[in-house]
């Protein structure tokens, strides 16, 4: 075999050699070539030593801070967001509720279709629906008020990751909807009026970046406190307790609970 | 050589988890993007900065690759490796930020840097000249800058190609990929560029002289 080429001895060194095999036999048995290859190696090697600076271990994390806010909105396939099993699971949970009310009322037609079942009836359906939106509203409580608490995990930390309650926020922002469109149905204006201020605000804090700075967490605590959501939303789970726990069966919603609550 | 192949050719378990992470990123949670960020930004970092031999532009480059990715991740969904893919096109980021350095700073400092015919100055023509007196040749750190003058008198294509091959272990095809050629043109881009190393260095790196540069500072 006639001396390799530079080209060869590259492709050989470099590793995309198609007759790797034959060269290598070659270099065996030739000083010459073998020399040559020493000498590129020399180069190759002297290059490998070039040093990559060290970016630090939380680089990673670094690179997603810089880029986050500069991330736009994902417009997702409209079905893979429905698909997503936290979200399979909230609206399984109100179709339940819905569909439990309607059996309800229609098993308490059947047997009674006088006017005073059809009270009943109507004081089932608010009976479910008192219940769900009293633990919607206990679960948007405990979100809002670990939210005003949050702070930073380590003391050295400049920014608080809120992330979690943000996921919270888009998960209640669901069924929130949901329970704002039944209470108006339902013609239950003073509900739908305290959802519908809960609604912006779980839209805020869904909306947020996951890691914010103290003053835009205070920013956040700000308008929690301007609307007064807090409170208003202590008083109506309050009330619905009240009206779950005093009436079995529940009377029916009189217009002077919604006046009520639309004092609220 | 020092590649680190396993790491842009992700483990069966990262590259799944990495499936993962692009679903739940394309289903609306951009949380899980960041869990990419986090576990490729190293990688990503060291080609870019072999590439553009400065880290200011590493980091750019690295941004600028995870921002594309985000935007173009609805195309990688029929992909297999998420790392590979945002290497790409870090790489490419990285071609066009070395040109258009290159503008800047030929329209600065040498107006007449390109030839009648448009076509790059021969750049070894400029490293030989800068050539090294013997004594000088002794210093490690001479030989460091030398290296990064011949490197940076590669060009981009060159550069791209040796980069991705001799330090990154990557295949022919995908570097064929980036630089949008075909595999032979590929092969012979990688031939120049260690050619033209050799030839720029191979004085100054005698064998001797290279064994005291790997014990040294460098």
């Amino acid at each position: 075999m006639k001396h390799l080429t530079e080209e060869e001895l590259i492709a050989y060194r470099e590793g995309i050699a198609s007759e790797k095999a034959a060269m290598a036999v070659h270099l065996s048995g030739c000083d010459e070539c073998r020399g040559e290859l020493e000498r590129l190696d020399a180069v190759l090697a002297a290059l490998d030593t070039l040093p990559v600076p060290d970016p630090g271990a939380d680089y990673g994390r670094r690179v997603w801070q810089q880029i986050a806010l500069r991330l736009p909105e994902k417009s997702t396939r409209w079905w893979q967001v429905w698909m997503e099993p936290r979200r399979l699971a909230g609206m399984g949970a109100v179709a339940a509720l819905v569909i439990a009310a309607f059996l309800v009322g229609r098993i308490s037609t059947t047997r009674d279709r006088t006017v005073e079942k059809a009270a009943n009836q109507e004081q089932v359906r608010e009976r479910v629906l008192v219940v769900a939106v009293g633990q919607h509203l206990g679960r948007s409580e405990m979100m809002l008020v670990e939210l005003s608490n949050a702070e930073p995990a380590n003391p050295k930390q400049k920014q608080v990751n809120i992330s979690a309650e943000q996921h919270r926020a888009e998960d209640l922002l669901e069924e929130n909807r949901l329970y704002r469109q039944t209470a108006l149905q339902e013609g239950d204006a003073g509900l739908a009026n305290i959802l519908d201020e809960l609604e912006r605000v779980l839209l805020d804090v869904a909306h947020s970046p996951e890691e914010v700075t103290p003053a835009q967490l205070e920013s956040i605590r700000h308008k929690i406190e301007a609307q007064g959501i807090l409170f208003k939303v202590r008083v109506v789970s309050k009330e619905l307790e009240q009206r779950q726990g005093a009436t079995k069966p529940s009377p029916a919603p009189n217009d002077s609970t919604k006046r009520e609550r639309n004092k609220v | 050589m020092n590649r680190m192949p396993q790491s842009v050719e992700s483990t069966p378990a990262t590259a799944d988890s990495d499936a993962l992470a692009v679903e739940r990123t394309l289903a609306g949670e951009r949380e899980a993007f960041r869990v990419l960020v986090e576990r490729h930004s190293h990688n990503v970092f060291r080609l870019a900065y072999r590439m553009t031999g400065n880290q200011h532009d590493a980091e750019e480059v690295v941004q600028e690759a995870f921002l594309r990715a985000y935007q173009k991740l609805g195309q990688f969904a029929a992909r297999a490796n998420f790392g590979t893919w945002v290497y790409r096109i870090a790489a490419n980021y990285a071609i066009d930020r070395m040109r258009q350095r290159q503008k800047e700073e030929s329209r600065r400092h040498n107006p007449n840097a390109e030839t009648e015919d448009g076509m790059e100055q021969d750049p070894l023509s400029r490293v030989q000249d800068t050539a090294p007196t013997p004594e000088r040749l002794t210093q490690s750190l001479e030989l460091r800058d030398q290296m990064e003058r011949a490197l940076a008198a590669l060009s981009h294509a060159e550069r791209t190609a040796f980069v991705m091959r001799h330090w990154e272990g990557c295949g022919i095809e995908e570097i064929a990929e980036v630089l949008k050629s075909n595999s032979s043109a590929a092969k012979n881009t990688v031939f120049r560029a260690v050619q033209k190393l050799r030839k720029a260095l191979q004085p100054l790196v005698g064998t001797d002289v290279q064994a005291k540069a790997m014990g040294t500072e460098l």
